[in-house]
């Protein structure tokens, strides 16, 4: 099943509340040169609401180390996204796209209020529909999620003393 | 002295960068990238990708008097880069910042985009093309010169020249586990060759080697060239060939931003006699389908191969330290040897390096479950099982397509035969890793299930769903897509590599390959392209073709 096909299926189940979605518009209209993925606002809000559910207790319980590391993982996943091809990041860019619009954030991920009042909770849920979903492009998109932010976090050096890897010889490292 | 428009680097490393030495001491290397004009060049051959076969192809051309232009899409990074993290690593070295996927997701594909291309990053397995793999090829695709004694000189020639032997040092412990719970099963494993000089036992081999001591394309067969006054292109997307009647008249490059993502709007001309098209399984085909090569039976993209790979992980009570050490060193043909090729699929079992960040994505779950697991890092062992696809009818490979924007995509249904494979595989790499100790054995899968004895995993993997994008497929050999064959009915290149239809166009990379190896596919495209590149160079010159030396 093809990925677009499976956009065209939920505009068919959300049509209703959807009619006046950009983002579905932008999935279905293939744009000849995409742009690099920008990390808007509500982009921003959800990955702030995202990120933590997905590192659970990696993140510091103090509140300024906490916000500093949450910070620091978003600009990592930013800088991520940013290296992968227009193409992917145009992908991204439409799922973030669809995970604004009121409705969808609703319908699909079943989070009621605005990403920056969503509850842990009810975060977790959402990532674990979306994990089990029967629609594979739900299952893609959480699968890209988990990559991006998991992959972040462990990329980075701090995060090694955590899980014993001594990082490599540091007389080679430049 | 220097022709080259990439600021050298000054930095004195510890470790000498060869590359630094070659640019400073006037190899001619372009960064499309910082073309601020359109560019026009002309040689005897252009050569699209500098990976294993690019790089064969372009040093025994070169060597012979030929004056060639390789063009490659990656950039030119090389051991002053190289700093062993993954996060630089991935986006710098690999295709998609190495999450590169099938069209629907299920499959994750590494393949390089750097100079020397995937044998800039790969694991140094070095296996020669097996018997069966061959005999298979002579009977079904009628390539009778593709025979274990005809290609043995050649094997022998990219051996001498890449250093290709055996390791003498003991496996690292999560080779080892392979080796010992193989072992107490009485399936019997072998130690893998590669193509290495002195090798630090680092196990950084996927993040492009830092001493140099991989004998990758990247300081070896490129420079190579490039001493033989070989130009080299880098951050040049190859875009179109030209075609007049059955002859190619040029090539058409884009010039890529610095980041490798988007166009810069400078064009790339290049005008040669001949074309040898090398940029891989997936990259090849699309060249050649965006340039209407002639396909008269539809078979260009198809058949690509993928070795796909499924992965068993383990705990073990001592730490195991998988990032530490030779990555690949030990291997087990059994499940290849022991039934018919063209029956139920074979796999060979092997086992990745595990580095934080590879881990953490490949592993299912989040939160306090994904954090626990992490934990266990250094105590964590994995076996890898890789099946052997394009045998059987049920295993025909995938298809590669094009995008809008002309950028492949491959296409790879993955069949119950298959799974089937991946579901007996994950039971066998169980039972070892519970012989050699495990605490605990699971198969990296999304319902993240976790076997505490061979009683439960066996029941357990009998009943685990085998569904795209739950289990994890990965893949890091891709090949197929231009297959070779006798007659124009079965594939779209000729056994000397030359693509029927074209005069002037050959192929010399693993999208050659009509079925998958059935082993890491890096010889085996040595090995064939040395044929091939040295029949080609005898063809343009009129001269018998030089033999390449170990420097």
């Amino acid at each position: 099943m093809s990925n677009r096909r499976s956009f065209l299926k939920i505009g068919a189940a959300a049509a209703i509340t959807l009619a006046a979605g950009g983002a579905i518009y932008r999935m279905v209209t293939p744009t000849p040169l995409p742009h690099p993925f920008a990390l808007d606002g509500q982009a921003r809000a959800a990955l702030n609401a995202i990120i933590p559910v997905l590192l659970g207790p990696l993140l510091p319980a103090p509140a300024a180390e906490r916000a500093q590391a949450l910070a620091a993982t978003l600009a990592r996943t930013h800088g991520a996204i940013l290296g992968l091809p227009l193409n992917t990041q145009k992908e991204i860019q439409d799922l973030f796209g669809l995970l604004e619009l009121a409705p969808a954030r609703r319908l699909l991920a079943g989070v009621s209020d605005r990403w920056e009042q969503a509850q842990p909770a009810e975060v977790a849920d959402f990532l674990q529909s979306w994990r089990n979903h029967r629609l594979a492009m739900l299952q893609t998109a959480y699968l890209a999620l988990h990559d991006l932010v998991l992959g972040s976090w462990y990329a980075d050096p701090s995060s090694w003393a955590a899980i014993g890897y001594p990082g490599p010889r540091k007389e080679l490292l430049k | 002295m220097s022709r080259t428009n990439i600021p050298l680097n000054q930095t004195k490393a510890l470790i000498p960068d060869p590359v630094q030495a070659g640019l400073a001491a006037g190899w001619q290397v372009t960064d499309a990238s910082r073309l601020s004009a359109d560019l026009t060049l002309e040689a005897d051959v252009v050569v699209v990708g500098s990976g294993a076969g690019g790089g064969v192809t372009a040093e025994i051309l070169a060597l012979s008097g030929l004056r060639v232009l390789i063009v490659e899409e990656g950039a030119l990074h090389s051991s002053n880069d190289f700093n062993m993290q993954e996060a630089q690593a991935y986006p710098q070295l690999y295709q998609e910042s190495a999450a590169r996927k099938t069209r629907d997701k299920a499959i994750n594909i590494l393949q390089g985009r750097t100079v020397g291309g995937s044998t800039t990053v790969n694991w140094t397995s070095s296996f020669r093309t097996p018997e069966s793999t061959l005999a298979y090829w002579q009977s079904k695709f009628g390539l009778h010169s593709y025979n274990t004694a005809a290609l043995a000189p050649w094997f022998e020639l990219m051996e001498q020249r890449l250093n290709i032997s055996e390791w003498n040092v003991p496996p690292n412990e999560n080779n080892d586990i392979l080796r010992r719970g193989a072992s107490k099963l009485g399936i019997p494993t072998a130690l893998i060759r590669r193509n290495v000089n002195g090798c630090w036992n680092l196990g950084y081999c996927g993040m492009g080697c830092p001493t140099n001591a991989k004998q990758s394309m990247l300081i070896t067969t490129i420079p190579s060239a490039l001493n033989h006054g070989a130009t080299l292109l880098t951050r040049a997307r190859a875009e179109r060939l030209v075609l007049q009647g059955d002859k190619v008249m040029q090539l058409d490059c884009l010039a890529l931003d610095a980041a490798g993502l988007a166009p810069t709007g400078r064009k790339l001309t290049l005008k040669a006699r001949h074309f040898v098209v090398a940029g891989g399984a997936i990259n090849s085909p699309a060249l050649l389908m965006r340039s209407g090569a002639p396909d008269p039976h539809g078979l260009l993209g198809k058949r690509t191969f993928l070795h796909p790979v499924v992965v068993s992980a383990a705990t073990f009570e001592q730490p195991v330290n998988s990032f530490s050490g030779a990555p690949q060193t030990v291997y087990s043909d059994h499940f290849l040897h022991t039934q018919a090729i063209d029956g139920p699929i074979g796999y060979k079992l092997e086992v990745p390096p595990l580095h934080p960040l590879l881990l953490a994505t490949t592993k299912a779950g989040f939160g306090a479950a994904h954090a626990a697991d992490m934990a266990q890092f250094p105590y964590k062992q994995a076996t890898l099982a890789l099946l052997r696809d394009g045998f059987h009818a049920d295993a025909p490979g995938g298809s590669v397509i094009l995008g809008s924007d002309g950028a492949p995509v491959l296409d790879y249904p993955i069949s119950d035969y298959l799974w089937d494979g991946a579901r007996r595989a994950l039971l066998t790499m169980a039972e070892i890793q519970f012989a050699a100790g495990a605490k605990d054995v699971a198969p990296v899968h999304e319902a993240t299930p976790l076997y505490r004895s061979w009683a439960e995993a066996q029941a357990g993997i009998k009943a685990l769903p085998m569904q795209q994008l739950a289990m994890r497929v990965v893949s890091a050999n891709v090949m197929g897509g231009c297959a070779m064959a006798d007659d124009a009915r079965q594939g779209v290149t000729a056994a000397d590599g030359r693509y029927h239809g074209l005069s002037n166009v050959s192929v010399h990379d693993g999208s050659l390959f009509p079925t998958s190896i059935g082993a890491n596919p890096q010889l085996s495209i040595y090995g064939i392209v040395a044929r091939l590149a040295s029949t080609l160079a005898e063809q343009l010159t009129g001269q018998p073709a030089a033999r390449p030396v170990r420097s």
